[in-house]
């Protein structure tokens, strides 16, 4: 590639909404790389990888996975709370049939297609009854976590399938099966929705829904299809958290997961009103986060700050993504220049 | 010439209930079906105290409901109630406890706190266009983090001024009895009630709520009412903190964990509307109370387990939104064939 | 002779790209009703919003009641006595009409609210003008007309000098638009000066005094309304006394008997279009001519199922046939560029690539993508044939000028091969060289055998084209004018202004 080249793509990047969460993401690598002893080693220890790189993939792994699902229902202009309750159903129900005898497989079919179900729920309530996503998922949010809890009858209900650790912490061809199954689940989220129409059809809903309607886009099969993606997503997701730890925590799987997810995608750049969506940038944002946790982690700072941390780096983000910050710095930087004063006021009349 | 008709059948009939009023009614037909339901099956439920105690047992979510309210009702949202409760508390355990301040000097400086921290937010969300999601949200993660540095455990309070407030209480007649904690949260519905329906300020909330561009061609204070009411939840989330800290005379960082979700649970089972301009605080304080019932009617039955409550609220909840869209739906089919 | 209240002077306004207005004077005498006339970019819009502080202009100067004043902000303008209604009613539907009347000022008091106070006095304020309301009913649950009476008395009470009332009658029906004109000259006699922005023609010459004429950013005229015909001033308005009749090609199109595509019966929506009777047929250029307003692009919708029609029937040789939906009437073949090409036609966030197979992909649905390399070839071949400028298919769509926008709309149209295609002013805010472009498009499409709606405010432009003319008025269908060779601009404007088509 030439120089010429080279510098158009930079450009290109610089000017994409790809920019400021990648260099975030890079700081941060950089800063550990510099104060951490050894950030960037990878060891080998009886054929499986280990190292913090490794860490921070298989621990992000499950919120990749929900954030993956959250961007496809943000795309069209809507939101899903309840990813945190289908976590905690998923692994309930798989854990309770294991527990009182049936097959692995049937136990982890069943919870695919509850969380299957759960999203279509939430996709109908949306088109079907118009209600807000916000609202309409707060209910399997608030609901579903009693269903949890109703399938573990408030306990942990552990388990002892060796095969079922598979999901979530074992190891296949060296790496870590969750960071395999991710791969494979962003590998599958961009044929379905880049090399199908899906993608640019759910941008065009996202982005103005009206003009999508006079093109002749039936709206509504999409956004279904979105919603139970979505709760596909959180689905697998708790089947990896609970086979983690061979057990099913009906109080505390998947709590404000979806709050994370929620900040993955909009770090990535994806707009919560919709339209134009990077899955690339989901995939930063969730390491962002995960980053975030494992250099509070591996920096020796009390894990109970984390909170902090995450609440800066979010506000810091979310400022500089915002056009009205970016336009009041600049504003001051310039204040020198012989600028002449907008004449157009701000409050746009329609008149 | 149809609506003046109307509007001479309308005054002609006083006692019909207008529709604005229909969701409130309704919430309040379900509190009290809950309570006769309790009253029947248990004996010892139908007693004036009972009643009483939901107050006592649920005044912090009271006050938080009330700021709450405030928030929706200029069609924003706000997720950090839960963490600012549990935030004050703190701050009251680790002012009285470690710094050994008096109460009366720490309780004002951590109302102090709440109401810049929600003015914080309500700046970024005006001024910098953060969506009101977002910026809570950042919010309820400071919050929380804040209150996991400053103890990672439970501090207890035993401070005189707590403990005095906390062990006595007012006593009514019929031998009943109210905490001082559920006083303020009556105090504080009133005043707050007083504000919406009696102030410019107040009307000027359900104006932007109802349709910020028009208030601002109409000449109205949006930004500045907008701030106000993320400040004023601020207030009410430190004041239910001060309240939760009365109730469980201690501090802790797992306090009041999902607080933000039963208090927009309560606001829309009292019918306000999540976008905003419509809701009675009458209502939201309905919405706690019929949380509460069912919760005491489920500590009543002792067999069932807790998590029914959760499942409850769910289908409470969908009921009312599937009746809100009803309503809205025939009201809008009616205007357009006017 | 009295001193006007309200005097603009050399008042000019530019965006980048377009002068908005031009060296505009205007004056308004108090206790008058002054029309402000002009097609869309006449500039109407621009003078009001300079009138009400939302723009400030250029150059020029504002003189309020013989004070030089520079307006900063809606709220100023309400201070110096501007008071403006809207036509989508800029009040809060949550609130009772009495609150709506005095919020932000609501007299007080021991510190509170007085509502007896509020509800008596918006009670007296309705009633100077002959209203009978409920006050302590919310704004919302009456009719549109209703709330515009309630904001013209919240305008009032605030001591309105100068009432501008934006397109106030667009959704009013007969009785409504009396008993707004009985209002209005209550107010006139009170000595309120109203500016009056609507493009019905009958209205204007039922309630106005004096007309104001924009056209192109610069004024016309200021005409007494009596000393001003129907035609004049639609000549006027539409600029055809300016009419360069070289620019008319003496080539008219040829009769066409293509076989009948599409016929509607009786097809109307009430308060968009009254019932229509129309023939729709292959290769035939139908052009859509009246002033905005007339009900043109609500016809179009009906056609292509983008609204639902309240009554009559549309036929193919095959029978009725029920188009209530966009995707029926794709399915159909029929095609529709709408009027708003941003909100109802481009997606900004996607490409031009993506804009332009749009279409195309969503009657495949989303399992069957278009090839990289097919969709490549396609795009290419359109940009190519319309000249879309830049010809870089990957850019977002937002970037290009409003003439290549135009023509990614038509692209994306285009390329499903439809039967029908409605163009709803395909042409405006478009360069000359762009429009002849269009225009010559549109021939060759007809000569292909698709059937075209074309329409435009531009009778050159329709006249350059059509076979037929269907001749629009105040939401009505007046008159079907066949293109024989003998039909001019002139006699198009006749049949607009006097609502038939005799001379």
């Amino acid at each position: 590639m030439n120089r010429a080249a080279l510098t158009s793509r930079l450009a290109a990047f610089a000017r994409s909404s790809l920019f400021w969460p990648v260099t975030v993401l890079v700081a941060m690598l950089l800063g550990n790389v510099i104060f951490t002893h050894g950030f960037l080693a990878i060891h080998v220890r009886q054929g499986h990888l280990y190292g913090s790189l490794i860490d921070i993939l298989l621990f992000g792994a499950p919120l990749i996975l929900v954030a993956l699902g959250m961007t496809i229902v943000i795309a069209t202009g809507g939101i899903d709370l309840s990813v945190g309750a289908t976590v905690a159903i998923s692994g309930a129900l798989a854990c309770y049939l294991i527990s009182k005898g049936h097959g692995l497989f049937v136990a982890i079919g069943v919870a695919v297609v509850a969380s299957l179900l759960l999203g279509a729920w939430n996709g109908l309530l949306v088109t079907r009854l118009g209600i807000q996503p916000i609202i309409a998922t707060l209910i399997l949010m608030v609901a579903g976590r009693g269903v949890a809890q109703l399938i573990t009858g408030g306990q942990i209900i552990t388990i002892n399938d060796q095969d079922y650790k598979l999901i979530g912490g074992g190891y296949w061809l060296g790496l870590p099966f969750a960071i395999i199954l991710v791969a494979i689940a962003l590998g599958v989220t961009v044929a379905l929705t880049r090399r199908t129409a899906l993608g640019m059809l759910l941008e065009s809903v996202g982005g103005n829904a009206e003009a999508s309607r006079l093109v002749g886009i039936r709206a509504a099969g999409l956004i279904v299809l979105a919603y139970a993606f979505c709760g596909l997503c959180a689905g697998i997701a708790g089947l990896m958290i609970s086979s983690n730890t061979l057990s099913a925590d009906g109080n505390h799987a998947g709590l404000w997961i979806e709050l994370d997810a929620i900040l993955a995608v909009v770090l990535g750049g994806t707009a919560l009103t919709g339209g134009r969506f990077s899955l690339a940038g989901t995939v930063v944002g969730a390491l962002i986060i995960q980053t975030l946790d494992t250099t509070i982690y591996t920096a020796g700072i009390p894990p109970r700050t984390t909170l902090v941390f995450e609440a800066v780096v979010v506000t810091i983000v979310c400022l500089l993504q915002s056009p009205a910050f970016r336009a009041k710095v600049m504003r001051r930087r310039r204040r020198r220049a012989k600028e002449p004063a907008p004449a157009t006021s701000k409050q746009e009349v329609t008149a | 010439m149809s609506d003046v008709l109307s509007g001479v059948v309308a005054r002609g009939r006083p006692l019909a209930p207008r529709r604005r009023h229909v969701p409130v009614l309704v919430t309040l037909g379900l509190f009290l079906g809950a309570f006769l339901v309790g009253a029947v099956r248990y004996p010892n439920f139908g007693t004036a105290q009972v009643f009483l105690d939901l107050f006592i047992d649920n005044g912090f979510l009271i006050v938080v409901a009330v700021g709450m309210t405030f928030v929706i009702l200029t069609g924003g949202i706000d997720l950090s109630v839960g963490s600012v409760v549990a935030l004050s508390g703190m701050l009251c355990a680790i002012g009285t406890m470690k710094l050994h301040l008096p109460a009366p000097a720490v309780i004002p400086l951590v109302l102090a706190f709440g109401t810049l921290f929600g003015a914080g937010m309500g700046y970024m969300i005006h001024v910098f266009q953060v969506q009101p999601f977002i910026a809570t949200l950042a919010g309820m993660f400071l919050a929380r983090g804040l209150c996991l540095t400053l103890s990672e455990n439970q501090i207890s309070i035993d401070d005189s001024f707590f403990d005095a407030l906390a062990l006595n209480s007012l006593h009514l007649p019929g031998g009943t009895h109210l905490s001082y904690g559920a006083v303020t949260a009556l105090a504080v519905f009133a005043i707050a009630a007083f504000v919406l329906q009696w102030t410019r300020t107040g009307r000027n909330v359900y104006a932007v709520g109802g349709n910020e561009q028009s208030a601002l061609l109409m000449g109205l204070p949006v930004g500045r009412t907008k701030i106000q009411v993320y400040a004023i939840s601020g207030f009410c989330s430190a004041l239910g903190g001060v309240l939760f800290a009365l109730y469980t005379l201690s501090g802790d960082p797992t306090h009041a964990i999902g607080m933000e979700l039963d208090a927009i649970a309560a606001v829309v089972i009292g019918g306000t509307v999540l976008t905003g301009g419509s809701g009675y605080l009458v209502g939201s304080i309905l919405g706690v109370l019929v949380l509460g019932v069912i919760k005491t009617i489920l500590s009543f039955e002792g067999t069932l387990s807790s998590w029914w409550t959760r499942i409850a609220i769910g289908v409470l909840l969908f009921g009312f939104i599937a009746l809100q869209r009803l309503i809205n739906a025939r009201h809008r089919a009616a205007a357009a064939s006017t | 002779m009295t001193a006007p209240v309200l005097e603009m002077d050399g008042i000019s306004k530019g965006f980048p790209g377009v002068q908005a207005l031009d060296d505009v004077a205007f004056r308004l005498f108090p206790g008058e009703v002054h029309a402000l006339m002009g097609e869309n970019g006449a500039g109407k819009s621009t003078l009001i919003k300079v009138l009400t502080g939302v723009y400030e202009a250029d150059a020029g100067t504002v003189a309020i009641d013989g004070r030089g004043t520079v307006i900063h902000g809606p709220l100023h303008a309400q201070r110096l006595g501007i008071s403006t209604v809207y036509q989508e009613v800029n009040l809060c539907p949550n609130l009772s009409v009495a609150e709506n009347v005095f919020i932000g000022r609501q007299p007080r008091r021991l510190g509170r609210i007085d509502w007896a106070e509020i509800n008596r006095r918006a009670a007296e304020l309705l009633a100077r003008l002959d209203l009978d309301l409920d006050v302590t009913a919310q704004l919302g649950t009456y009719s549109l007309a209703v709330q515009q009476l309630v904001a013209i008395v919240r305008a009032v009470d605030l001591n309105a000098k100068v009432l501008i009332l934006d397109e106030p009658t667009s959704s009013l029906d007969r009785g409504e638009v009396g008993r707004l004109f009985a209002v209005m000259r209550r107010l006139k006699d009170d000595g309120v000066a109203i500016l009056f922005v609507s493009h019905f023609l009958e209205q204007i010459y039922e309630v106005c005094d004096r007309v104001t004429v924009l056209r192109n950013g610069r004024l016309v005229g200021e005409y007494p309304i009596g000393e001003l015909t129907r035609f004049d001033l639609v000549a006027k308005m539409t600029g055809q006394e300016l009419a360069s009749l070289e620019e008319l090609e003496e080539a008219t199109p040829e009769a066409v008997q293509g076989e009948r595509l599409f016929t509607l019966e009786g097809v109307g929506r009430a308060g968009a279009i009254d019932p229509v009777d129309l023939d729709l047929r292959a290769g035939e250029v139908v052009g859509f001519a009246g002033l905005l307003g007339s009900g043109r692009s609500e016809l179009a919708r009906l056609i292509f199922g983008a609204d639902h029609a309240d009554s009559g029937r549309i036929r193919t040789d095959e029978g009725p046939v029920s188009i209530r939906t966009p995707r029926a009437a794709i399915d159909r073949g029929v095609a529709f560029c709408p009027e708003d090409r941003k909100g109802d036609g481009l997606i900004m966030d996607l490409t031009v690539a993506e804009n332009i197979v749009l279409a195309l992909q969503a009657a495949r649905g989303w399992l069957r993508p278009l090839s990289q390399r097919r969709r490549d070839e396609l795009v290419d071949e359109y940009v190519k044939a319309l000249r879309i400028q830049p010809p870089n298919p990957d850019m977002p769509v937002r970037n290009l000028s409003g003439g290549n926008q135009q023509k990614v709309l038509l692209a994306r149209w285009l390329i499903t091969r439809p039967r029908l295609l409605i163009l709803d002013e395909p042409t405006r805010g478009i360069d000359i060289g762009a429009k002849t472009e269009i225009q010559k498009l549109v021939v060759s499409l007809a000569a292909d055998g698709i059937g075209v709606v074309f329409i435009s405010a531009e009778l050159e432009e329709v006249l350059r084209i059509s076979h037929k003319v269907e001749v629009l008025r105040d939401r009505r269908l007046v008159a079907e004018l066949r293109n024989d060779g003998s039909l001019t601009p002139e006699r198009i404007l006749q049949t607009i202004a006097n609502g038939d088509a005799d001379t």
